[in-house]
């Protein structure tokens, strides 16, 4: 099971790499699901079947549909993808790439500094993460509503078709 | 149900790879979509974390953690694809620098 998690994280590095680079938009959404899948691999791996679950139907099926959907309406095509070349000189990557190299250098320091501990020597079922859930986490499941509500409200309110006119 | 026996660091490792890829995507990108994408990459490397986190400790809050991340990310995708949209109708274009004039 451990070569699976490597497998799964080496995947979902490499997809992710691709996601940032590509200049079509709709490729880097198909490298996008790709990377969520081997997230959700990764996740069933570490013991967490549930959320492995949600990985795939939310964010692998919801969330990229949606953008999915953008993507077709607003037709962005061959000229779109030509000017992203453009942008994507490889100038532009040197400062941030420099930047975030080093965040990552500082983020590994920090991790070996510790004493590690082993993950996964027992799964955490869905059982128990829905207990929790309704138990003592429940004002925060209320407030996820309102979130959500909020989110369904502002989008409405975003999308409508008279304000798109001016 | 088989489940690797792992130290945290290697996946605590593969979160903070992914956050970085994703920051560095936000950097990089000009095209307001990818910016969001890549936004998203950074909250699914947060998930990453607190699963790991909830497998060390046998909880399940980090899966819990991991599920309210996911209604934030959903919210935000939402919110972002509909503004997305308000730009492209506005701008006819998708270059977030666009959009770098504010009026009123």
């Amino acid at each position: 099971m451990n070569a699976t998690f490597y497998v799964a994280s080496t995947v979902a590095v490499l997809a992710t790499l691709l996601v940032i680079t590509r200049t079509q938009a709709v490729h880097a959404l198909l490298y996008l699901v790709v990377s969520l899948l081997a997230v959700a691999l990764v996740f069933y791996t570490l013991g967490a079947p549930f959320a492995a679950a949600l990985e795939a139907i939310i964010y692998a099926g919801a969330i990229v549909v949606l953008f999915v959907f953008v993507v077709m309406v607003l037709n962005v095509g061959g000229d779109a993808a030509r000017r992203e070349r453009a942008w994507l000189a490889p100038g532009a990557w040197v400062g941030p790439g420099v930047l975030c190299a080093v965040l990552l250098a500082e983020l590994l320091y920090t991790l070996y500094a510790g004493t590690p501990g082993t993950t996964g020597l027992h799964p955490v079922a869905s059982r128990q993460v829905g207990a929790a859930l309704f138990g003592p986490y429940v004002l925060a499941v209320e407030l996820a509503s309102m979130l959500l509500l909020a989110a369904l409200v502002g989008a409405h309110h975003l999308g409508r078709r008279e304000h798109l006119e001016r | 149900m088989p489940v690797a026996h792992l130290p945290i660091n290697h996946a605590l490792l593969l979160a903070s790879v992914l956050f970085v890829l994703g920051l560095l995507g936000v950097l990089v990108r000009r095209n307001v979509i990818f910016i969001l994408v890549c936004i998203e990459i950074m909250l699914n490397a947060a998930g990453v974390a607190f699963v790991a986190a909830g497998s060390r400790w046998q909880q399940a809050d980090g899966q819990i953690m991991f599920i309210l991340i996911l209604t934030l990310a959903a919210a935000e995708v939402a919110v972002g694809l509909a503004l997305i949209l308000q730009f492209y109708h506005r701008f006819a274009s998708l270059d977030a620098d666009a959009a770098s004039d504010m009026e009123g």
